[in-house]
């Protein structure tokens, strides 16, 4: 939770993609605690997926991909970080009130979790919304469906189906993503959306 | 035989699977084109069987009153697609703008892609719908971003990051429905089963019900193109191939309409939640009168049909928002119809394109003298899609606007503005190509017109004759959608 909010914070690629790692560890973590307390195995392996896949694999990935294309400078952000923060806390404490009030009738460690889930949720998407830069976006994004697999372990008792789903999903949604950001790569010699809006103007 | 009928439901997961995999070892072009016409003719017969007999629902796959429209009405799309597609692709190729490295990868998208559609329609586990979803919009992802263009790359990108992100929403909000069933059901696959969650609705806390509600309209809504989330719609119609257009479209508009109403079903199955009417009605008639004004403003070929599409689903959107039986009904015609319009407009609009060598409406003009064939299907097929009396649109739309004067007559006011506002944008908009001026080439064509005709004739005998068993089946659903 408090990363999330690190995160929006961070203005430099590199030390975006160790914080992302960092939050991707905690999710795993909190997977695990979850797994104990339900006392269902099979979650131990979303947590080991967490940990593995998002904490390692995928921030060594995008390392990598930084450093090939040389985009270590700056983040550029539409609007500035203070503003964004105050919008994550907002969001924060929306999401909190919203799912506290609407599920007064469920037991309290799922209902906290999912509050946590939801804001982490709607922060990913401030994330996304707030910046110009595709590799921010995707961790963004990322870091959204960090929270829905909160949400979905947090359920008690949800089918395995879904678990193996959500991996395979953020599996499959990376290899589209890295697709495009090569394929982008090729084209503009850039990775920011803005040059991706120019092509647009230039055709019009 | 009686085999085959016990699997019909599992033949139209399991056909385009394996055609899929066929595919992408395959490496002759034209033997995929022709073996995916095959492919999705014989997934046709297995949801034609299925109208015979149902399996009985099992934990992941149901067959019921509503699905089985859907699922018919599919694999029937696909089959006309598949036509229109080998003659399409044909000419992609011998003008170098598609490799046969990439058709391999093209075809077994294609079928990659029906699989998941539907398994979305058949699936009777709110999980496993959404993974199919899921699994639909990456392909479709994908194949809109085939021609490696920027603009195709950049069309790409944003329906990717837009319907991700709706997505995400979605499955956040069958979380949470989930979270709703879980008390009153218990843990495990039958909370998450739709024949269950339909059963014992009325028990599940109501608060959590709206909330999942908010979420998967929102969601799947971006899948719909209703409009505050409609950005990524235009851009992915204009760049990919036309089949693909096509089939996104006819096919993967209704398949999240689809989520979106079962979602409702199981709201109008609780007495104390919100009434998801509104809402619907709301969202249907800003979609409407929106893509009707930007009709206007249009000009690429595609992209305006596109808007046009939006402005269906907000049509569509109106009539379940509404409810009752008759504005049900209505809007169960109005999702047949305008699929088979819609994909009969985009593959003359897509044959269009390729003779004239462009997308621009600017560019195309005096399609009567230079392709009179063509053009005559293109002025039928839009006249119909504007709703002219002979066609099926007519018909659905005339039901959609009269429930509404009989229950809300304010509301029937923007709803009638924003239809003839389309009508006029789209006819202004064929004069300049179909009558103006003859420019852009003259080369002959070499459409094909099977996959059009068997479209237009459908819609148009629906204009005149709905058979009786297809109207009480109509009816028997509209009762179930309350």
């Amino acid at each position: 939770m408090l990363v999330s909010f690190l995160m929006l914070y961070q203005d430099r690629m590199l030390a975006l993609i160790n914080v992302f790692a960092l939050h991707a560890m905690l999710l795993g973590l909190s997977v695990g605690w979850q797994a104990y307390v339900q006392d269902a195995p099979q979650l131990y392996v979303t947590a080991v997926i967490a940990i593995l896949f998002k904490a390692v694999i995928i921030p060594a990935a995008l390392r990598r991909m930084v450093e090939q294309l040389n985009i270590h400078r700056e983040i550029e952000t539409v609007g500035g970080i203070g503003l964004t923060m105050l919008a994550g806390i907002g969001l924060m404490a929306l999401s909190t009130v919203v799912m506290l009030r609407v599920t007064a009738a469920a037991d309290p460690l799922a209902r906290e979790d999912l509050a946590f889930a939801l804001s982490i949720v709607l922060l990913g998407l401030l994330m996304m919304v707030s910046r110009r830069n595709a590799v921010s976006q995707v961790i963004g994004f990322m870091s959204l469906e960090n929270g829905l697999v909160l949400a979905a372990t947090g359920a008690k008792g949800m089918p395995l189906v879904v678990e193996i789903s959500v991996a395979f999903s953020v599996l499959i949604a990376f290899i589209v993503i890295g697709i495009f950001l090569f394929r982008i790569r090729e084209r503009f010699d850039t990775i920011e959306i803005g040059a991706l809006d120019r092509v647009r103007e230039g055709r019009r | 035989m009686n085999m085959l009928m016990a699997h019909a439901a599992n033949l139209v997961l399991l056909i385009p699977l394996f055609a899929a995999g066929v595919f992408a070892i395959l490496p002759w072009y034209r033997w995929a084109a022709r073996l995916n016409v095959a492919a999705s003719l014989l997934t046709f017969a297995a949801s034609l069987l299925l109208l015979f007999q149902r399996p009985a629902p099992t934990p992941f796959i149901q067959i019921d009153d509503l699905n089985i429209v859907f699922v018919v009405l599919n694999t029937f799309v696909a089959l006309t697609t598949s036509l229109f597609s080998a003659s399409y692709i044909a000419h992609e190729v011998e003008i170098g703008r598609l490799t046969p490295r990439y058709l391999r990868f093209y075809h077994a998208m294609f079928q990659f892609m029906m699989f998941g559609m539907d398994l979305a329609l058949v699936a009777n586990n709110i999980g496993l719908m959404w993974v199919a979803i899921e699994l639909a919009t990456l392909t479709t992802i994908l194949m809109v971003g085939i021609y490696r263009t920027p603009e195709a790359i950049e069309a790409a990108w944003k329906y990717f990051i837009l319907g991700s992100v709706g997505i995400a929403l979605a499955l956040f909000g069958t979380i949470l429905v989930y979270t709703a069933a879980r008390p009153v059901i218990g843990a495990g696959l039958p909370a998450m089963a739709w024949t269950e969650l339909i059963r014992r609705v009325a028990d599940f806390d109501p608060a959590l019900l709206n909330l999942a509600f908010v979420f998967l309209l929102l969601g799947y809504g971006t899948k719909v193109g209703l409009v505050p989330l409609h950005a990524w719609l235009p851009d992915a119609h204009a760049e990919g191939p036309t089949p693909i257009s096509a089939v996104l479209s006819g096919l993967l508009l209704n398949v999240a309409l689809y989520a979106v109403l079962r979602f409702k079903m199981l709201l109008a199955g609780n007495p104390h939640t919100l009434a998801a009417g509104p809402l619907m009605v709301a969202m249907g008639l800003v979609s409407l009168i929106f893509a009707a004004l930007m009709l206007y403003r249009r000009r690429d070929i595609k992209r305006l049909f596109a808007y046009s599409s939006i402005e269906h689903m907000g049509i569509i959107a109106f009539a379940f928002g509404m409810g009752g039986p008759l504005a049900n009904f209505a809007g169960l015609l109005h999702m047949t119809m305008h699929s088979l319009t819609k994909s009969a407009i985009f593959f003359s609009v897509g044959h269009v394109a390729q003779v004239k060598g462009t997308q621009k409406l600017a560019d195309m003009g005096g399609l009567i003298v230079t392709h009179p064939v063509l053009a005559s299907t293109l002025v039928i097929s839009v006249a119909a899609i504007a709703g002219l009396p002979p066609s099926g649109i007519f018909m659905s739309e005339f039901l959609v606007v009269s429930s509404t004067f009989a229950r809300a007559p304010l509301l029937a006011i923007p709803l009638v503005v924003g239809l003839l506002i389309a009508i006029g944008a789209l006819f202004l908009r064929l004069g300049s190509v179909v009558f103006g001026e003859p420019r852009g080439s003259t080369a002959p064509d070499r459409a094909s017109y099977l996959p059009f005709l068997a479209h237009l004739s459908l819609v148009i005998v629906a204009g005149f004759y709905l058979p009786t068993p297809i109207v009480t089946w109509f009816q028997n659903v509209a009762r179930l959608l309350g």
